[in-house]
């Protein structure tokens, strides 16, 4: 009884929206259609800046004089896209037993070689094996979870999967409507409660709605938290615990969104959130700017976690499976 | 990074004293511990090279001084260069014109929208009358976000839900606030790529038609490499005016920061410190500076003591203990200013150094300890919290059993009480000099 009476309430909201979109529709839609070309545009624009970007600077700084030189270049180069001191000296020492001689094109392959080695091991794409597949999504504040969830829930519908979207971020303002946004745009429902509720609530909801409803794809929506707020942590274990006791099993997968742009620190994120809840996948966003995502790699080093998606701009087809040999060929 | 920078200052500079003056030679090494520090810390590469030979030039030909250790003089010589670099003196906000606007710009998911609600909050304890106004038309409910902030600071926002863009916005809610004379607006613009030209374009046109006091470039505190090329897409495209550093209440240790200011040459105006509205401060540079080289946050320690020690309180407190009539009440007093700083966990991650061995020897801190002594105390009666002595036995145990904890804690509260009370003795007979040591409430 409990249940249905929330379940009046989610029904209620959609309509409330559908109503809203109605009166904004000419404009929004005008204004959206512009946004997707100026993403496109932006995009191609963008992968054509991330190209190179490594051996361009290495060729424009070296000066020819000595394969100490050119492996010093290299080095600086990739500390400059953020893949770490240590990473970055461990890579270049790595080449130094490899590379003879100093031709610029030898040291391409190589470095190609070297990274995409690195990067193959965690580039395993999500398989969605059952039914329902629970996927929980993690992250710090502003990685765009919420955006990711978005691409996501669309990539599954127009895979001829339906898809329950849970509003678990229950503390941010309007977080729970933005979602709801996207389950508009894509088409799915969404399970929510009031805003300042207790998220474990709402994937209490969701589990049992997505096994009355017969939904072959979950996923839940977590608020922002740093990885170093212990209470937050503790808070997002419960969420898990809340979801593995409705649904054995579950959840089967473990996104942690992050930012292409965030530096050192994102090691810190990964090692945390996986501590807490076991990550098993990663999805790299906002790789449509001039940011590398460098860090990625001392993270696929260090704690082997699968690599899921990359996400190159804010269209609703702006998700990809990670490719280890487009991305190293990008990022050199 | 287990080991704190200054500490390894100390280690490798150790010898340099016989030598009576740094060197190029004998600085080499601590020259690498900088670069690798900066770097770390996610520092541009390009801006730590400069750093590096501008601490090199600094630091050469100084004689050690007989009062500091090499590696201390090396640590201050480094320090104070970064803090100074990070912009010297405080910088706040320059509001002129009526209504004065000013603008947030940055990259999608920086913090704008939460420090736009911050930043009106703030202009309202400083007495002006700000106005909201949500500018950020793409994002799936970024408006709704801002309005139901704006209720919570109890600011006025501007209704943008009917509105085509954000120049119609902008037009609309200057004309609203001349009329219902807001003195400040708070505009909160879209996330966008500095490498967008359309929408930086976009940035330009509202830019004219607010002509605003200042434009804040939100950034992520855990940027990395790149933050160098957004503040200087956004610099020079609109004409940044300073720069909000957000989340920083995280363990990134602002690198960025630096990156920014030296590309842009622009102040760091504010920090964000937590997801809640009144979690923004001023930035000080020396601070980040701390930060930055993992030296911890002294300053802001102390300084949070002496917002929080109550003066008058912290005097009574001098004459009891002049008097030895200190008692478990007043212990109890001292514990609840102490939890007025904050977590334990907070206040000990601003001493140097304890991030590090936190991690190190993987330290848990009991927040409940100083619960538990209060439960200890509470649960006395007058008399034995003015007389310790008249603690026996069955007096203990019944305390025990009251405050939920066993005879033991009981035993070592009092323990505790009674070195503490040895102490102060000690410290009575030093005069007040060193009485006044122990009450930053007393300093200012």
């Amino acid at each position: 009884m409990f249940f249905y009476a929330k379940r009046e309430k989610f029904e209620f909201d959609s309509k409330w929206w559908t109503l809203k979109e109605g009166v904004n529709a000419g404009a929004s839609s005008m204004g959206m259609f512009d946004r997707v070309k100026a993403g496109f545009d932006s995009l191609k624009a963008g992968l054509a800046r991330t190209h190179n970007a490594i051996m361009g600077s290495v060729e424009s700084a070296f000066t020819g004089e000595s394969r100490e030189e050119l492996l010093e270049r290299l080095e600086e180069s990739l500390i400059r896209s953020d893949v770490g001191v240590k990473a970055s000296s461990e890579i270049v020492d790595h080449m130094r037993t490899k590379l003879v001689g100093k031709d610029m094109e030898k040291l391409r392959e190589c470095l190609r070689d070297e990274i995409s080695g690195i990067l193959q091991a965690v580039e395993r794409p999500l398989v969605v094996d059952r039914s329902p597949f629970v996927i929980m999504v993690l992250g710090v504040n502003g990685v765009g979870k919420t955006t990711t969830i978005g691409k996501l829930a669309h990539r599954c519908q127009s895979t001829g999967k339906s898809v329950l979207l849970a509003a678990g971020d229950t503390f941010r303002a309007a977080a729970i409507e933005q979602l709801e946004g996207w389950g508009k745009r894509v088409g799915c429902p969404v399970i929510r409660q009031a805003q300042g509720g207790d998220p474990g609530a709402v994937v209490f909801d969701a589990m049992n709605a997505a096994v009355s409803r017969r939904a072959d794809v979950v996923i839940i929506d977590t608020a922002g938290r740093l990885h170093t707020k212990v209470n937050l942590m503790e808070e997002l274990k419960k969420v898990k615990r809340v979801i593995s006791r409705e649904l054995p099993g579950a959840p089967h997968e473990s996104i942690l969104v992050l930012d292409a742009g965030t530096g050192q620190n994102a090691i810190n994120q990964a090692r945390l959130f996986n501590e807490a809840v076991e990550v098993t996948g990663i999805a790299l966003t906002k790789l449509d700017g001039t940011a590398k995502g460098g860090i990625i790699i001392p993270i696929a080093r260090e704690l082997k976690i699968p690599i899921r998606f990359i996400g190159v701009g804010e269209g609703i087809d702006d998700l990809r499976d990670f490719d280890a040999k487009d991305f190293a060929e990008a990022l050199i | 990074m287990l080991e704190s920078l200054s500490e390894k200052f100390r280690k490798i500079l150790r010898d340099v004293r016989g030598q009576g003056s740094l060197s190029e030679s004998n600085i080499q090494e601590a020259l690498k511990e900088v670069r690798l520090a900066l770097l770390e810390a996610d520092v541009n590469f390009t801006v730590v090279k400069d750093f590096v030979a501008a601490v090199k030039e600094k630091a050469m030909g100084k004689e050690v001084l007989e009062s500091l250790s090499p590696g201390q003089q090396f640590t201050k010589i480094v320090h104070d260069e970064l803090t100074d670099l990070l912009g010297g003196t405080d910088s706040g906000l320059e509001l002129k014109g009526r209504p004065s606007v000013i603008m947030l710009v940055g990259l999608q998911g920086s913090g704008k929208t939460t420090t736009a609600a911050k930043l009106a909050l703030l202009l309202k304890s400083k007495g002006r009358n700000p106005y909201i106004v949500p500018a950020d038309l793409f994002r799936l409910a970024a408006v709704l976000q801002l309005k139901k902030l704006a209720a919570e600071v109890n600011v006025d926002c501007f209704d943008s839900e009917n509105m085509k863009t954000p120049a119609d916005v902008c037009r609309e809610a200057l004309r609203v606030a001349g009329i219902k004379g807001y003195d400040t607006l708070l505009v909160d613009t879209a996330g966008r790529l500095h490498v967008d030209s359309s929408l930086m374009q976009e940035l330009q046109s509202l830019k004219e038609i607010l002509k605003p006091a200042e434009i804040l470039f939100v950034a992520d505190s855990m940027t990395g490499q790149d933050a160098v090329n957004t503040a200087k897409g956004f610099n020079e495209s609109v004409g940044i005016t300073g720069v909000v550093l957000t989340k920083f209440d995280g363990d990134a240790r602002g690198g960025a920061a630096l990156s920014m200011r030296m590309t842009t040459g622009k102040p760091i105006k504010f920090i964000g410190t937590g997801e809640k509205v009144d979690c923004l401060e001023v930035f000080h540079p020396a601070r980040l500076a701390g930060r930055i080289l993992d030296m911890g946050d002294v300053l802001t320690l102390i300084e949070k003591a002496q917002a929080t020690f109550d003066e008058k309180q912290a005097k009574e407190l001098e004459k009891k203990i002049r008097k030895d009539a200190f008692t478990l009440e007043d212990f109890k007093d001292q514990l609840q200013q102490i939890k007025k700083l904050g977590s334990l966990e907070s206040i000990l991650s601003m001493v140097p150094g304890f991030s590090a061995l936190k991690q190190a020897k993987d330290i848990k801190i009991d927040e409940k300890e100083i619960t538990r002594v209060e439960a200890i105390i509470n649960s006395m009666t007058r008399k034995e919290k003015q007389d310790v002595l008249c603690l026996n036995a069955s007096r203990r145990q019944r305390i025990a059993k009251g405050s939920g904890t066993k005879v033991q804690d009981v035993n070592k509260l009092i323990n505790q009480y009674q070195d503490m009370r040895k102490m102060m003795k000690k410290m009575k007979s030093a005069g007040p000099r060193g009485l006044r040591g122990m009450f930053p409430g007393r300093m200012r």
